[in-house]
C-alpha cells in the first residue's frame, strides 16, 4: 500500500476563517476569481529562473539548426551547390526538400507554404535548405556558403500591382446589405477616401525557437515556443510521415507571441525535427533576430478605400468599403484575417446600406500572419477615417459624428453581416468616458493652445472599439482540459491554452481554485502538452480564457461532483450539505451566516486534502477531463450572413497629442481608457492587457515602420531600424478604468469578457488625435490624409499638405474678393 | 611584466578566463560557457536590453568606492570584464528572498511574458544603487534601453519608482568592503590578454603599451565600448583576429578641465563625460540623453563615436559645430587636428595605421555663444538620428557674429553646412536671411533616402530646424520642442 503524506505538514491554511476580513476585495471566493492574483510565474520572471526554450538543459551532442535563404523575391531555382556548406566547420547534416520523408507543404489552412523551397522561391528570405551544426554560430556561418543560381521571375511587390493582375492568395469575398450605391447617391453628402495602413513586426522579445529530441519508435518530442502545439504536432508528424501519436509537443511558456507564433512557429519545429530525425541528436533551432524579422510574417499591411453617403448631421446612409490585404506569398491565415477586417469595417457604427469587399492580395514578400486583432484593426481604421472625414466636411467635432453613428438599441442594431449587436452599451460607455476624461473642456483648452502656439499644436480624439469575440472558423471554438488531484490535496492543471505572458495560466488556475475553494497556489500549472490535452485550438482570437477556463471548470466540476456524492453517501448528509470553503469541506446542516461568521462548530469539517485522501482510500477517481464548445455561433460564407461572434468586447479611449509642425515629431500627453471586461477574473492582469495592448497598438500606428526595398528585401530587419515603443513613449498621464460591475450577459466563464486583442485598437485615438492636431493648421477645415505608421516624416508631410491647401484656399478667396 | 589572464569577479567569485574565443560576448560566455540562463538574448544588437547585466568597478575618483553600471552583455566582448565585478540576475535573489527591485516588479504586476524582465531587473538594480528614491525622469532615463512588448511600461515605471530607502541592506552592500578590496587587488595585475584559436585580445594599462602594441601589430582592431564593433560579430558574423581594448588604458580615461577647454580621453564613456559637457552646453546634455541607452552610454565612448566615422553618429556634428579638436597618437608621435578634418569620406578618416585617438578638446562655454542641437528620429529614445543639426551661434546687435553649422545624416560624413553659414554670417539675423540659409542648404547637401527617412524629409526638416533655431533665439519663451513636454 502506498503511504500518504501527513496532511498537517503540508496544509498550513486550515486555520483560515471563511471570508477573512482582511481580504482585499469583498465577496470573493477563496479561489480568487476576481482577485488580482499575481502571474503564476512572476517570481520566476524576476529571478531569471523561468525557463524558456533556449534556457533548457541541453542534451549531450545537441546540434543547432540554421537555414539558407533566398536572396531574390521571385525565381525558379536553377541550381543549388551545397558542397561548401557541407564542408564547413561544425556542419553535421545538410538537407533540402528532397530529404523530407512526408509532407513538404505545411500550409495551416490551405496549401501553399513549402517547408523548404520546392524548385521555386517566392520571397526574399524563403528557406531553401537547412543545416545542423555543432553551434548556433557555426550553423549560421555555414548557410552563407551556399551557391544558388536563380532564373528570376517578375515579382509583385505592391498591392496596386497585385490588384491589377488579380494576383490573390484566395478569392475575393463580399458582404453586403441593401443598395449601397443608391443610398450613397441619394445622400445629401458624399465623400471618398483611401488609406494605406502599414504592417507590424511582432517583436516578441523571445524569437522563434524549437528544440526537437528523437524518441524511440521514430518519434519526436518537440519543445517549442508556439501558440498552437497541436498544429505543430500534426505538421511534425506529417513532415516525418509518422502517426500523430508518435509526436509530443510541449510549450511551457513563450516570451511573447502576439499571433506571430500561431502558425509560423511550426516551420522551425518541423525543420528541427527533420534534422533530429536524420542525425538522431537533439536539434535546437533558434532564429537570430534579423532572420526572424526577414523570415516570418507580420501584421498584414492593408490599402483600403471608401465611398460614403451621409446626411447633414453626419449620419451614414450608405457606404462602400474595399479592404485590400497584403497577404504576402501564401494563404497562411490570410483568408480569415481579411474576413475579420471585413467584419470590423463597421467598428462601432451602423453602416446602413453597405457593401464591404475584401481582397487577399498576393505579393512576393514573406507571408503575413496573425497579429493581435487579426485584421480587425485594419478594418476599423477605414471607418474611423470616415468619421474624421465626415466631421471635417461638416465642420463638426469628430466625437459628435462618432456618437450619431453608433449602433442603436432596438433599432440600427444589426451589422452588415446580419449579427444583432446585443447588450449594446457603446453610448453609455463613450458618454461616461467623455465626462471622466473632461473631453469638452479639454477641447476648448486645446483650441486656445493652438491659437497661442504657432509651432506646436495639440490634438484630441475619442475613438471606440467594438471587437467580435470567437474564432470565425467555427470548429476552433472548442477546448479541453485535464485536472488531477493528488493525495496531498494539491491539484495539477492542464488545458489546451498556451501561456505567452497574457496570464492565461493564472486565470485558469484561479477558476479551478475557485471551484474547490482552495488557495490558488494549491493549483500547479505546467506545460501545455499534446499528450495531456489533445486536438487543441491555437491560443488566439482572445479566446484563451473563455474556452480553456470553461473546459477546466468543467473538469473541476466533474471531480467535485464525485467528491460531493462520495461525502454525502459516507456521512449520510444531503449533497447540499457538503460545502467546499476555505481549503476545507464542511459537512452537515449549516447556514451561510454560520459560515460567514466562521461558526463551524455545528458541522463536521475536514481539510480539502483530508477529504481527497478519504476519497482515494475509498477508490474515487480524482482525475477528469473537461470540455467546452462555444454556443450560438454560426456563419454562412455563401450569403455572408450569420452570428460569427458569441459577443462583443467594447471599450473607448481618449488621446491627447502634441505635434511639432516643423519636424513632425510628436508626443502622446494623456490617455484615458474605459474598457468593458465583464466581470473581471483578475483586474491586475486585465489592466496589464489593456495598457500593453494600447501601447502596442500605438507603436503600430506611429513609429513601427516596415520598409521593403524595390527588390523586395526588408530593410527594417533589426531593432536598430524597427522601433517599437520604448519606456518614454508611454504617456505620463495614463488613466485606465474597467467598466465596473457589468457582467457579460452571455454565459462566459464567470461572466468575464475577453481582453487580449480589443485594447490594441484603442490606440486608434492616437492616430485620430494626430490628425486633429494636423487639422488645426488648416483651422479644421480639411481632414488630413495620414497613412500609418504616422512617423514624424508622415506627420510633417501631412502638415505641409494642409498648409498648402490652406494657402491655396486663401489665395482663391483673395482672387474672388479682387 | 608578463601579461595576466582576464580576471574578474563574478558576484563574489574570482574567475579567470582562459582558452575562450576573444570574439565571444559576455552574453555568450554567461549562457553558453557558464550555463547561466537568466540573462536573455532578445536582439543580440544592444537594442532591447534583455541581456542587461551590471558591472561594478572602482570609482575613478575614489578607489574605495564602487560605481554600478548597467551594460548590454550581448555587445560587450567578454574580455572587457577584466578587473571588474559582474553581477547578473542570478545573484540578486538571496535564498528564497527576492531582491527589493525584483519584489517590487512582482508587487506591481510588471511582468507578463517575463522575457525582458531580467533586463529590467538589472537596469533597475543599477539605478537603485545610485539613488534610493528615483523619480520618474530618472527611471525613464535608466530604463530607456529596455524594451518590453507586453506591459506598456506603466507598471514597470511604478515598480522602479518604489523607494528602496527602507529596504534591507542587500548582499552587495554587505560585501561592499570585500568587493572593493578584491577589485583593488585585481587592479594591481599587469595588462591582460586572452589568446585562443589564433585570435587574441589585449588589454593594455598604459598608453605606452598601447602605442607599442599597435606598432608591433598594426592590424589590430581597437575596441572601447564595443557598442558598434561587436555588432559586426553578432550581426554580420565577422571574426576579429586582434582586439585591443582601450578601457583600461589609464591615460585615455581622464577628463581634464583647463581654463577654456574640457579635455576628454577617447576611452571615457558617455555616462562619465556627460555632466561636464552638460554644464557647459545644456542642450548637449539633453541630446546625449537620447543617444543610445543608459547601457550604451555606460560602455560607449567619445573616441568610439568619432572613430567609427559613421555619418549618423550624434557627437561629431556637435563637436564640429563647437570647433573641437582631437589628438591622434602613433608610437610617441602626437598630432592635433580639428574634429571637422578627421572625416574624409564615407567611413574614411585621417587615422593612419598604428595610430589611435588620444584626447578630444572641447571649448568651454563662452558668453554670447549658444549651442543649439536638434536630434530628429522616429522614436524619441534610443534611436539613430535621421537628421542631427548642431548650430553654434553668436548674435550681437542682431547680427550673426560667429556661426558654425554642422549636420549628421545629411551626407556620407558629419559635415559643416558652409553655404548655409555664409548666408547668415556677418548679416542681420532676420527671417529673410534664414530663408536664404534654408535655400543654401540645398547647395551644401544632397541627402539620401533610407530606412530612417526620405531624402526630401531630411532636407525639409534640416531647413525647418534653421527656422526653429531662429524662432527660439528670437523668443526664448516660445514652446518649440515636444521632447520637453510631459
Amino acid at each position: 500500500m502506498r503511504s500518504l503524506t501527513k496532511i498537517n505538514e503540508i496544509n498550513p491554511n486550515s486555520s483560515i476563517k471563511p471570508n477573512n476580513a482582511k481580504d482585499e476585495q469583498n465577496n470573493l471566493g477563496l479561489g480568487g476569481v476576481g482577485r488580482s492574483t499575481k502571474h503564476e510565474s512572476a517570481d520566476k520572471h524576476v529571478s531569471g529562473e523561468a525557463i524558456y526554450i533556449d534556457d533548457r538543459l541541453e542534451a549531450v551532442g545537441q546540434l543547432h539548426a540554421a537555414v539558407g535563404q533566398s536572396s531574390v523575391a521571385h525565381a525558379n531555382i536553377k541550381s543549388i551547390d551545397l558542397s561548401a556548406v557541407k564542408a564547413a566547420e561544425g556542419v553535421v547534416s545538410v538537407i533540402t526538400v528532397e530529404d523530407v520523408p512526408g509532407h513538404t507543404d505545411i500550409g495551416a489552412v490551405f496549401p501553399g507554404d513549402p517547408l523548404l523551397a520546392l524548385g521555386k522561391v517566392e520571397f526574399v528570405g524563403q528557406a531553401i535548405f537547412a543545416v545542423a551544426a555543432t553551434s548556433h554560430d557555426l550553423a549560421r556561418r555555414a548557410v552563407q556558403l551556399a551557391k544558388i543560381e536563380y532564373d528570376e521571375l517578375p515579382a509583385v511587390l505592391t498591392v496596386k500591382d497585385a490588384l491589377a493582375q488579380n494576383n490573390f492568395v484566395r478569392p475575393p469575398f463580399t458582404m453586403s446589405r441593401g443598395e449601397s450605391d443608391q443610398a450613397i447617391t441619394n445622400a445629401e453628402h458624399q465623400l471618398k477616401g483611401d488609406i494605406k495602413i502599414g504592417g507590424q513586426e511582432h517583436f516578441y522579445l523571445e524569437g522563434q525557437i524549437s528544440t526537437a529530441e528523437p524518441t524511440e519508435d521514430g518519434g519526436m518530442i518537440v519543445f517549442t515556443s508556439s501558440q498552437h502545439p497541436s498544429e505543430v504536432q500534426k505538421l511534425v508528424a506529417e513532415v516525418l510521415d509518422i502517426p500523430f501519436n508518435k509526436v509530443v509537443v510541449d510549450t511551457r511558456r513563450m516570451g511573447g507571441a502576439f499571433g506571430g507564433k500561431e502558425t509560423q512557429a511550426a516551420q522551425w519545429a518541423c525543420i528541427a525535427s527533420l534534422l533530429a530525425n536524420i542525425t538522431k541528436q537533439a536539434v535546437k533551432f533558434k532564429l537570430s533576430r534579423s532572420d526572424d524579422m526577414c523570415m516570418t510574417g507580420k501584421r498584414h499591411p492593408f490599402e483600403n478605400n471608401y465611398h460614403v453617403g451621409f446626411d447633414s448631421k453626419g449620419q451614414i446612409k450608405g457606404i462602400n468599403i474595399t479592404v485590400n490585404g497584403n497577404c504576402g506569398y501564401s494563404p497562411d491565415l490570410s483568408n480569415a484575417i481579411v474576413d475579420r477586417a471585413m467584419f470590423h469595417s463597421d467598428n462601432a457604427y451602423f453602416l446602413d446600406q453597405s457593401t464591404v469587399i475584401g481582397n487577399r492580395c498576393k505579393l512576393n514578400t514573406v507571408s503575413h500572419t496573425a497579429f493581435r486583432g487579426f485584421g480587425g484593426p485594419q478594418g476599423m481604421m477605414t471607418i474611423e477615417m470616415v468619421m474624421d472625414d465626415i466631421a471635417r466636411h461638416l465642420g463638426k467635432d469628430p466625437l459628435e459624428v462618432r456618437k450619431i453613428n453608433l449602433y442603436g438599441k432596438g433599432e440600427r442594431n444589426v451589422t452588415h453581416y446580419d449579427q444583432k449587436v446585443e447588450h449594446n452599451k457603446l453610448n453609455e460607455l463613450i458618454t461616461k468616458l467623455e465626462v471622466s476624461s473632461n473631453y469638452q473642456a479639454r477641447r476648448l483648452d486645446i483650441m486656445e493652445f493652438n491659437k497661442q502656439n504657432s509651432i506646436l499644436k495639440k490634438g484630441l480624439a475619442l475613438t471606440p472599439v467594438k471587437f467580435g469575440i470567437s474564432f470565425t472558423v467555427q470548429h476552433l471554438n472548442q477546448a479541453g482540459a485535464l485536472v488531477h488531484i493528488y493525495t496531498d490535496g494539491t491539484i495539477h492543471l492542464n488545458h489546451g491554452g498556451t501561456e505567452m505572458g497574457q496570464g492565461l495560466f493564472t486565470k485558469v488556475a484561479q477558476i479551478v481554485a475557485e471551484e474547490f475553494q482552495v488557495n490558488v497556489d494549491t493549483v500547479g500549472v505546467s506545460a501545455t502538452r499534446t499528450d495531456k490535452v489533445p486536438n487543441t485550438s491555437p491560443t488566439a482570437a482572445s479566446s484563451g480564457t473563455d474556452l480553456n477556463g470553461k473546459a477546466a471548470q468543467a473538469a473541476a466540476k466533474t471531480i467535485k461532483a464525485r467528491l460531493i456524492k462520495y461525502v454525502s453517501d459516507k456521512y449520510n448528509v444531503s449533497e447540499e450539505e457538503v460545502v467546499f470553503c476555505n481549503n476545507q469541506v464542511f459537512i452537515g446542516k449549516q447556514s451561510d451566516s454560520q459560515l460567514n461568521e466562521g461558526d463551524i462548530s455545528a458541522v463536521q469539517t475536514f481539510t480539502f486534502a483530508e477529504i481527497v485522501q478519504q476519497a482515494y482510500m475509498d477508490r474515487i477517481s480524482l482525475s477528469s477531463t473537461g470540455y467546452y464548445k462555444t454556443p450560438k455561433i454560426h456563419f454562412d460564407r455563401v450569403t455572408g450572413k450569420g452570428r460569427p461572434f458569441f459577443y462583443y468586447a467594447t471599450g473607448a479611449s481618449v488621446s491627447e497629442v502634441l505635434i511639432d509642425t516643423l519636424t513632425g515629431e510628436y508626443k502622446l500627453l494623456r490617455v484615458d481608457i474605459l474598457q468593458d471586461v465583464g466581470h473581471s477574473l483578475n483586474p491586475a492582469i486585465d489592466l496589464g492587457q489593456i495598457e500593453g495592448g494600447f501601447i502596442q497598438g500605438m507603436g503600430w500606428l506611429t513609429t513601427e515602420e516596415l520598409v521593403w526595398n524595390e527588390q523586395g528585401r526588408l530593410l527594417s530587419n533589426n531593432a536598430a531600424t524597427y522601433k517599437i515603443p520604448a519606456i518614454s513613449d508611454a504617456p505620463v498621464d495614463f488613466r485606465v478604468e474597467l467598466v465596473p460591475d457589468d457582467p457579460n450577459r452571455e454565459h462566459t466563464i464567470y461572466n468575464s469578457k475577453a481582453v487580449g486583442e480589443p485594447p490594441l485598437m484603442l490606440a486608434m485615438s492616437v492616430w485620430s488625435a494626430l490628425k486633429d492636431a494636423i487639422a488645426s493648421v488648416g483651422d479644421y477645415k480639411t481632414s488630413p490624409v495620414l497613412d500609418t505608421p504616422a512617423t514624424p516624416e508622415r506627420v510633417l508631410w501631412a502638415v505641409e499638405a494642409i498648409k498648402s491647401q490652406a494657402e491655396n484656399m486663401s489665395q482663391k478667396v483673395e482672387q474672388a474678393n479682387q | 611584466m608578463p601579461a595576466s589572464s582576464i580576471r574578474f569577479l563574478l558576484n563574489n567569485e574570482i574567475v579567470t578566463l582562459d582558452n575562450i574565443d576573444p570574439n565571444i560576448t559576455l552574453l555568450q560566455y554567461l549562457r553558453e560557457n557558464r550555463f547561466d540562463k537568466g540573462t536573455k538574448e532578445g536582439c543580440a544588437s544592444g537594442d532591447c536590453g534583455a541581456c542587461t547585466v551590471v558591472v561594478a568597478e572602482l570609482s575613478l575618483v575614489n578607489s574605495s568606492e564602487l560605481t554600478y553600471k548597467s551594460i548590454n552583455a550581448c555587445i560587450t566582448f567578454a574580455g572587457s570584464i577584466h578587473g571588474k565585478q559582474l553581477i547578473t540576475v542570478e545573484h540578486l535573489k538571496q535564498g528564497a528572498k527576492l531582491h527589493h527591485v525584483q519584489q517590487s516588479l512582482v508587487d506591481n504586476h510588471a511582468s507578463q511574458c517575463g522575457f525582458c524582465t531580467p533586463g529590467f531587473v538589472m537596469s533597475s538594480f543599477a539605478l537603485h544603487k545610485k539613488t534610493h528614491k528615483p523619480n520618474r525622469e530618472e527611471v525613464v532615463e535608466a530604463l530607456a534601453g529596455n524594451l518590453c512588448r507586453c506591459t506598456g511600461y506603466r507598471s514597470i515605471i511604478d515598480a522602479a519608482m518604489e523607494s528602496s530607502e527602507n529596504a534591507e541592506e542587500d548582499s552587495f552592500a554587505q560585501h561592499y568592503r570585500q568587493t572593493v578590496k578584491q577589485l583593488n587587488d585585481l587592479a594591481q595585475l599587469p595588462s591582460a590578454q586572452l589568446s585562443c584559436a589564433g585570435r587574441d585580445y589585449f588589454s593594455p594599462k598604459s598608453i605606452d603599451e598601447l602605442a607599442q602594441r599597435l606598432i608591433d601589430k598594426p592590424n589590430s582592431t581597437l575596441v572601447a565600448g564595443g557598442t558598434d564593433l561587436a555588432l559586426s560579430v553578432t550581426q554580420n558574423l565577422a571574426t576579429i583576429e586582434r582586439l585591443v581594448y582601450l578601457g583600461n588604458v589609464v591615460e585615455l580615461n581622464n577628463i581634464v578641465e583647463t581654463a577654456d577647454e574640457v579635455i576628454i580621453g577617447s576611452g571615457v564613456p558617455y555616462s562619465q563625460f556627460t555632466p561636464v559637457l552638460e554644464k557647459n552646453y545644456p542642450e548637449l546634455g539633453e541630446m546625449i540623453e537620447r543617444i543610445g541607452s543608459m547601457q550604451v552610454r555606460n560602455n560607449g565612448t567619445l573616441g568610439g563615436n568619432i572613430g567609427n566615422a559613421s555619418p549618423i553618429g550624434d557627437m561629431p556634428p556637435a563637436l564640429i559645430a563647437l570647433g573641437a579638436q582631437m589628438t591622434l597618437q602613433c608610437g610617441d608621435k602626437v598630432r592635433k587636428i580639428a574634429v571637422e578634418d578627421y572625416f574624409t569620406a564615407y567611413k574614411q578618416t585621417l587615422l593612419e595605421k598604428s595610430e589611435f585617438i588620444k584626447d578630444i578638446f572641447i571649448p568651454k562655454a563662452q558668453p554670447g555663444k549658444i549651442l543649439k542641437l536638434y536630434k530628429i528620429s522616429k522614436r524619441l529614445d534610443d534611436d539613430i538620428s535621421a537628421v542631427l543639426a548642431a548650430i553654434f551661434i553668436e548674435v550681437e546687435n542682431n547680427e550673426v557674429k560667429t556661426l558654425r553649422i554642422s549636420f549628421g545624416g545629411m551626407a556620407g560624413i558629419p559635415m559643416r553646412a558652409k553655404q548655409c553659414e555664409a548666408a547668415l554670417l556677418a548679416k542681420p539675423f532676420t527671417q529673410e536671411n534664414i530663408a536664404a540659409a534654408q535655400q543654401a542648404l540645398t547647395l551644401d547637401f544632397k541627402p539620401m533616402s533610407d530606412v530612417r527617412a526620405s531624402d526630401s524629409y531630411r532636407m525639409k526638416v534640416a531647413q525647418n530646424l534653421l527656422l526653429k533655431c531662429y524662432l527660439e533665439l528670437q523668443n526664448r519663451k516660445i514652446e518649440t520642442r515636444v521632447v520637453n513636454y510631459a
